[in-house]
C-alpha cells in the first residue's frame, strides 16, 4: 500500500533523506529507529507532505497513487494519519468540533453525506473510552491545557475516529508515563486490523514491547541501513546504535 | 512566505458583496456644512425651535475644535465643505405610512442585503427600523410593541410625537462638546433610531437598525438614543452597509444609552461598511461616539461588536458605571484586511460602589492592515471595591500586518482592582499543517482558527446575529466560502 523508492528530500538546502527505500504492505506494523538526526521525522513530515520539505528525488506510491500529486490535506483525506510528536493547541475550537470537521471534510471526499450529530457522538463515546480520554476533554479547546499524556491519547484517539489507511505515529511514545503508554499501545493495538498499516518511529524499546512490530528499520543518515524483525530493536537497545555504524564501516571498507 | 499563507493573503482579499448601488431618485442639499444648511435639514424634518437652536450650537461649537489625532490612524485631511450632509430617497410623502407606499426599489434593496422589510416574511422576531443615507425608510412591529408601551422609531419620528422624551435625553450621555466629531454629529444627524423601554418591560424582540449608505459624496450621520427605564430589559441590534466607491464616505454617529434602576442594555453591532478596494482605495471612515450610563444601581449596559469592515474604525463604546454595583461589558471582535485601519476599543468609568466591568477585545489583523486596541479604565475616588478585568488579544494573518495594545488605567480608589492581560499570536506553520493533516484545507483551517479564537466574543451575540456574524468573519477572510 506504500512504496517508498529512492526519496531524497531537504530543509532549506540541507539533505536530509538520503535514498531511503520502504515497503509497506496493508496490516503490517514496521519500527522506524534511528539515532538523533538521521532523518525519522522529515520521513513523517515527508509522507505528510510538508511544505517546507522539498523531495528531490524519488518516488512514494500509496495506495496505487502518486502521494507526491497530493496536498496535504488530499493526503489526509486519502487516508493517511499522522500522529504528531508535538500536537498543536487551537484555542477555542472544541476537540469535538475540530474532529467532527475533519471527519465530514473526509467524508465530503468520499463522496459521503456528513454523519449525523447521533451516531457522531456514538462514534466519538466508542473511541473515547477505548482511549480512556475523559470526556471533559472532548469539550475542551483542543489540547490546551491537555497533559502531554492527554495530548498522546487525543492524538490516537484522532486516529480512531478518522480511521485511516496508513498511520505514522511520530515518537507518541516521547514524554509518555507507564500507564499513558500502556493506553496508547492498547489503542494501537486495538486499531491494528488487515487493512490499517502504520509505520512507529520511536528511539525506545518500550513501546514496541506491546506493539509487537513486524519489521525494524534502522535509519541512519538518511537511509535505511538495517531491517530485520522485532529482535532487532532489542538488540539495538542492549547495543545502542554503534554497533550498526561499526557494520556499516566494515562493509565501506570491505 | 510559504504558498499556504500566500493564498491565505490572496482570500484575504476578497470582493465586497454589499458594494451595489440602488438607482434611485435621491433629495439631496448641496455639499457644504453652514448655518443654512443645518437651518434646511432642520427645516425639512419639522422640527421644534430649540432643537435647531441645539444643532446651532453644536456647529458654533465644532467649528471651535480640531479633529482628533492621537487615533493609530493615518487618513488625508477631510474637507468637511465637499460632502453632502443630507439625502433621503426622493418619496411623496415624509415618510410612508404603510409598508405599501415604500419605494419598490428601496424594498428591493433590503431584501438583497438580507433584511426583510415586509412584516408577514419575517421569520424571526425582530423588530427593524431601516435607514437609507438621511432617513429613516420603514420601521416594523410598531404597534405590536406600543401595545407593551415600547416606543421604537425613527429618530425624526421621535422628535415629532415624543419630543419631551428626546430633550430630556438627547445629549446627556455624548454632551455636543464630548469631541469633534459628536459636535458634528449633533449639529447634523439626520436620522437614526430612538427606543424608549417603560418601567418594567421586558422587550418581547430584539430591536434593530439597519443602516445602508447610497448616495454619493454623502456623510451618514445617525443618533441612537435607547432608554432603559428601571426594571426594563432590551436588546438592539445594529448592521450596516455601504456601496463600493472610491471615494472615502464619512460616518459619523452616536449612540447614547441609558440604563435605570435594575435596567440592562444590550447593545450588538456588526459593522460591515465598505473597507476599500485592494489598493487601500475608497471605503467609509468610520468615526463613531457611543456611551452608555448606567444611571440606576444594579444595571448593565453590554456592548457586543464585530468590526469588519470600513477603511477607518475609530470608536470606543464606553460605559459610565454611575449607580452603585453597576456591570459594564464590552466584548469586540475587529478584523482588518487589506489597508484597513481600526482604533477601536472602549472606556469603563467606575464611579459608583462595587461596580464591575469585563472588557475582551479580540483584533484579527490580514492583508496590510492595522489593528488597535485602545482602552481606558478608570475608578473614581468614589468607585468603592470596584472591579475591572480586561483581557486582549491579537491574531496575526502574514506578516505585513501589524496589531497595538494601548492601554490606559487610572484609579483614585485604592480598593479597586483592575487587572489586564493580553496575548499576540500568530497563525502558525504548525497549526495551519496540523489541521491540514486532518484534512482541512487552507482556509477553513483559518476559519476555524479564526472561530475559536473570536467565539468568547461570538457567544454574547443573540443567536440569530451570532450565525451571521460567523458567516461574516469566515466571507470577510476566504472570498467565495461561507
Amino acid at each position: 500500500m506504500l512504496s517508498i523508492k529512492n526519496i531524497h528530500a531537504s530543509i532549506e538546502e540541507k539533505q536530509i533523506l538520503k535514498g531511503l527505500s520502504l515497503d509497506v504492505k496493508p496490516g503490517e506494523v514496521h519500527a522506524i529507529m534511528g539515532p538523533n538526526g538521521s532523518g525519522k521525522s522529515t520521513l513523517a513530515s515527508v509522507l505528510a507532505g510538508r511544505e517546507q520539505y522539498e523531495v528531490t528525488e524519488g518516488q512514494i506510491e500509496f495506495n496505487g497513487k502518486d502521494l507526491l500529486e497530493f496536498s496535504t490535506e488530499e493526503r489526509a483525506k486519502e487516508g493517511l494519519f499522522l500522529a504528531f510528536q508535538y500536537p498543536v493547541e487551537i484555542p477555542g475550537v472544541s476537540t469535538t468540533n475540530f474532529i467532527k470537521a475533519a471527519l465530514n471534510e473526509k467524508r465530503k471526499y468520499q463522496g459521503l453525506e456528513p454523519l449525523d450529530a447521533a451516531s457522531f457522538l456514538k462514534l466519538l463515546k466508542e473511541k473515547a473510552a477505548l482511549l480512556e480520554l475523559d470526556k471533559s476533554l472532548l469539550s475542551r479547546s483542543l489540547n490546551e491545557g491537555f497533559s502531554g499524556g492527554e495530548k498522546k491519547r487525543n492524538e490516537i484517539f484522532q486516529m480512531a475516529v478518522l480511521d485511516p489507511k496508513l498511520t505514522i505515529l511520530d515518537e507518541t511514545d516521547s514524554g509518555l508515563d507507564i500507564d499513558a503508554l500502556r493506553i496508547v499501545a492498547k489503542g494501537v493495538n486495538t486499531l491494528r486490523n488487515e487493512d490499517h498499516a502504520i509505520i512507529v518511529i520511536t528511539h525506545y524499546q518500550r513501546l514496541l514491547n506491546y506493539l509487537q512490530p513486524d519489521f525494524v528499520h534502522v535509519l541512519v543518515d538518511g537511509r535505511i541501513v538495517k531491517s530485520g524483525g522485532k529482535e532487532l530493536a532489542l538488540e539495538l537497545e542492549a547495543k545502542g546504535y554503534d554497533f550498526i555504524k561499526e557494520e556499516l564501516k566494515e562493509t565501506v571498507t570491505a | 512566505m510559504s504558498d499556504e499563507l500566500q493564498l491565505l493573503e490572496e482570500r484575504v482579499n476578497r470582493e465586497y458583496e454589499y458594494g451595489f448601488t440602488t438607482n434611485i431618485e435621491t433629495e439631496t442639499v448641496a455639499k457644504g456644512l453652514n448655518e443654512d444648511v443645518i437651518r434646511l435639514i432642520s427645516a425639512k424634518k419639522n422640527e421644534p425651535e430649540w432643537l435647531l437652536e441645539w444643532r446651532l450650537k453644536a456647529f458654533h461649537q465644532w467649528e471651535k475644535m480640531a479633529m482628533p489625532k492621537w487615533g493609530n490612524v493615518k487618513y488625508p485631511e477631510i474637507d468637511f465643505q465637499d460632502i453632502i450632509y443630507y439625502a433621503a430617497p426622493k418619496s411623496k410623502k415624509a415618510k410612508p405610512g404603510s409598508l405599501d407606499e415604500v419605494d419598490p426599489e428601496l424594498l428591493k434593496t433590503f431584501e438583497k442585503l438580507g433584511i426583510s422589510i415586509s412584516e408577514q416574511k419575517r421569520l424571526s422576531g425582530i423588530a427593524v427600523d431601516v435607514v437609507m443615507d438621511s432617513v429613516s425608510v420603514a420601521t416594523t412591529f410598531q404597534s405590536q410593541l406600543a401595545e407593551k408601551g415600547i416606543i421604537f422609531c425613527s429618530m425624526s419620528e421621535a422628535v415629532q410625537k415624543h419630543p419631551e422624551l428626546v430633550k430630556k435625553y438627547l445629549g446627556t450621555v455624548v454632551p455636543m462638546t464630548d469631541n469633534f466629531f459628536a459636535a458634528l454629529n449633533s449639529a447634523v444627524f439626520t436620522d437614526g433610531s430612538f427606543c424608549f423601554i417603560p418601567k418594567g418591560v421586558r422587550c418581547p424582540m430584539e430591536l434593530s437598525t439597519y443602516f445602508r449608505i447610497n448616495q454619493e459624496n454623502s456623510g451618514q450621520f445617525e443618533r441612537t438614543l435607547i432608554i432603559a427605564e428601571d426594571n426594563a430589559y432590551v436588546s438592539y441590534l445594529e448592521g450596516c452597509t455601504a456601496p463600493r466607491r472610491d471615494e472615502n464616505q464619512l460616518h459619523a454617529a452616536i449612540v447614547e444609552l441609558i440604563a435605570m434602576d435594575n435596567a440592562e442594555i444590550k447593545y450588538s453591532t456588526v459593522q460591515n461598511w465598505y473597507p476599500g478596494d485592494d489598493e487601500g482605495k475608497g471605503g467609509i471612515y468610520n468615526f463613531v461616539t457611543k456611551r452608555g450610563i448606567c444611571k440606576g444601581h444594579h444595571s448593565k449596559i453590554s456592548w457586543t461588536q464585530v468590526e469588519t469592515g470600513s477603511a477607518i474604525t475609530w470608536k470606543y463604546p464606553s460605559v459610565i458605571l454611575k449607580g452603585d454595583y453597576s456591570v459594564g461589558e464590552f466584548y469586540s471582535v475587529a478584523l482588518t484586511t487589506k489597508f484597513q485601519q481600526a482604533d477601536t476599543g472602549t472606556k469603563m468609568m467606575h464611579i459608583g460602589k462595587n461596580t464591575k466591568s469585563r472588557i475582551v477585545s479580540k483584533g484579527i489583523s490580514a492583508g496590510k492592515s492595522q489593528n488597535s486596541y485602545r482602552g481606558l479604565v478608570r475608578a473614581a475616588k468614589s468607585a468603592e471595591n470596584a472591579r475591572n478585568y480586561s483581557q486582549c488579544d491579537s491574531l496575526l494573518l502574514g506578516d505585513k500586518c501589524g496589531a497595538h495594545t494601548f492601554p490606559y488605567i487610572e484609579s483614585k480608589n485604592n480598593t479597586a482592582v483592575i487587572e489586564h492581560e493580553a496575548t499576540t499570536s500568530k497563525i502558525g506553520e504548525d497549526q495551519l499543517f496540523y489541521c491540514e493533516q486532518r484534512g482541512l484545507d487552507a482556509e477553513k483551517a483559518v476559519a476555524l482558527i479564526v472561530t475559536g479564537f473570536a467565539k468568547e466574543v461570538m457567544n454574547n451575540l443573540p443567536m440569530e446575529f451570532a450565525v451571521e456574524a460567523q458567516k461574516l468573519l469566515a466571507v470577510s477572510l476566504e472570498g467565495s466560502v461561507g
